[in-house]
């Protein structure tokens, strides 16, 4: 088999993110996560449940290629009942983030002075009720110190110092892993400050420092992150995404 | 019974600058696009626009004629922003009331209920607490004492929605997927505007879906319009998806005032009829 890609492990530390979590809905954004949660159910998590993408979940594990043809719809979840799962908890979403600070703070809304952004970006969407209801990971396919930033401009994700102040927020709160194409990050710690837990096979320690906005918490051992097993291999290469399209989020 | 058929044009007459007007749908998916049009001909201006945001804010800011977009987010969906509402942003010609999807949710819904606010855990420790200074929390009277967001009742003066059948006495059908939250759109307006693909005879909706297809009962309308393509370019599945290259057009026409004006000169200046014509090859 050719070498391991660095999406494929990438992939695989994203489907790490929802074990344990049973039968809960999986909300991947992005393609090495969606890559990553079909993974996970294909293997350890047989119980995870899927979206179509549109408004149904789905009783199969369709390639990252499917179309609405490929989909075996099991129940309609359009976005109100979507909301019903939210505050019910029975959820694990994996996010992207525009900004993200130490105590797992996200933005997603605008960059600059809130009341006249220099960007516009898409709003705060669905962040601040998710966070605080549900188990929230984060998916930064580029790691730089432009996202990993010392403070965000609109915090949108809450943070682990943010819920703090909030018993009602802290009560369902965890920010759980950051993944991205270096590094496995969580919030591990004390302080619950942002912590390195694994670096991508090839991948330095201090190529993540470098790479971050703000001091991370580093263990004197630094595990790499794990390798695919063969099987996931085949899972990845022959059945979810033969066409290797996550590789266009992470290349190399 | 009470035939409640109307022109868009009547229903957007009714309108005054300085409203707060809903829209239903989802991003660019069954947005009341003809409504939106209408009101671009009309120019009613300073409007306060709640919506799950799609090119109905995008359009509208580039004509000018919003004062406050209520939102959690704007998109385009294939295009992930919308660049008209973000010109309007970046250039300050907008106020915003920026909150979380969910929030946006319960505000239509006490407004619906004719309840002040309703409760939520969501909110709670983000920036949309910050930046709207006019929310605040609640405390459960009960054991538990927990902090919670009252999200006020978001009250609506016209709301408009596009579904894929009606009939004359307001009741409507959505074939596609998803009826989103359209139904509260009208339940939390004083003046309620349904527009259809098409309008058929009161009880022969069921020939075109199953009963729980009419999401719409006439308690939550005062007016239906047939509006063909009424959702375009944004998809209204069964009867059609989403035009993406109209869409195209419509984001490369932002930030420069002659493509602007190509476009809307083209687009915009006419009715229905005639936009429907333009649309043909």
């Amino acid at each position: 088999m050719s070498e391991v890609t660095r999406a494929e492990v990438c992939a695989v530390a994203c489907a790490e993110a929802w074990r344990g979590d049973g039968e809960v809905l999986a909300s991947p954004f992005g393609l090495v996560p969606s890559l990553g949660a079909r993974l996970a159910r294909l293997t350890f998590e047989p119980d995870l449940v899927l979206t179509d993408g549109e408004a149904a979940l789905v009783a199969n594990t369709p390639p990252l290629s499917a179309g609405a043809d490929d989909m075996v719809r099991e129940a309609p979840m359009p976005y109100r009942r979507v909301f019903d799962v939210v505050w019910s908890g029975r959820r694990h979403i994996m996010m992207m983030a525009s900004q993200i600070d130490r105590f797992g703070n996200q933005n997603l809304s605008a960059i600059g002075d809130w009341r006249r952004p220099t960007t516009q970006l898409i709003g705060v969407r669905g962040s601040p009720g998710n966070t605080v209801n549900h188990t929230t990971s984060y998916w930064v396919p580029a790691h730089s110190r432009r996202v990993f930033a010392e403070k965000v401009d609109m915090v949108s994700g809450v943070g682990y110092d943010r819920a703090a102040r909030f018993p009602a927020a802290a009560r369902f709160h965890e920010v759980r892993v950051v993944v991205t194409n270096l590094a496995v990050l969580d919030f591990d710690t004390p302080d619950r400050a942002m912590r390195v837990r694994s670096v991508h096979p090839g991948v330095s320690v201090d190529e993540v420092r470098q790479a971050t906005g703000f001091d991370l918490v580093v263990p004197e051992e630094v595990p790499h992150s794990r390798l695919p097993s063969a099987e996931e291999l085949e899972l990845m290469r022959e059945v979810l995404d033969p066409e290797a399209a996550a590789r266009g989020e992470v290349p190399g | 019974m009470t035939d409640k058929r109307a022109s868009v044009e009547d229903m957007v007459g009714e309108l005054r600058p300085g409203m707060t007007v809903g829209f239903g749908g989802w991003g660019s998916r069954r947005k009341p696009m003809a409504v939106v049009r209408a009101l671009v001909r009309a120019g009613i201006s300073d409007l306060t626009v709640v919506s799950y945001g799609g090119p109905d804010v995008g359009l509208l800011c580039a004509a000018g004629l919003v004062r406050k977009v209520v939102f959690g987010f704007v998109t385009l969906d294939s295009i992930a922003l919308d660049p008209h509402f973000r010109a309007a942003r970046q250039q300050g010609r907008i106020e915003a009331m920026e909150v979380d999807e969910g929030m946006l949710y319960l505000g239509l819904l006490a407004a619906a209920q004719r309840l002040p606010f309703l409760p939520t855990r969501a909110g709670l420790g983000s920036d949309v607490m910050v930046v709207n200074p006019q929310l605040r929390t609640v405390r459960s009277p009960y054991d538990d004492g927990e902090e919670l967001v009252a999200m006020p009742a978001l009250e609506l003066d016209a709301a408009f929605v596009h579904c894929n059948r009606a009939d004359r006495h307001g009741n409507g059908q959505m074939l596609g997927p998803d009826p989103f939250f359209d139904d509260l759109f009208l339940g939390a307006a004083q003046r309620r505007f349904l527009t259809a693909e098409a309008v058929v005879e009161p009880g022969r909706l069921t020939e075109s879906g199953p009963l729980q297809t009419v999401v719409v009962h006439r308690l939550l309308t005062d007016a239906v319009a047939e509006a063909p393509m009424g959702a375009h370019f944004t998809s209204c599945p069964p009867d059609y998806g989403r035009d993406e290259g109209f869409q195209r057009r419509y984001a490369q026409a932002a930030g420069d005032e002659a493509r602007w004006e190509e476009f809307a000169g083209r687009f915009l200046g006419i009715d229905e009829e005639a936009y429907r014509a333009a649309l043909s090859p």
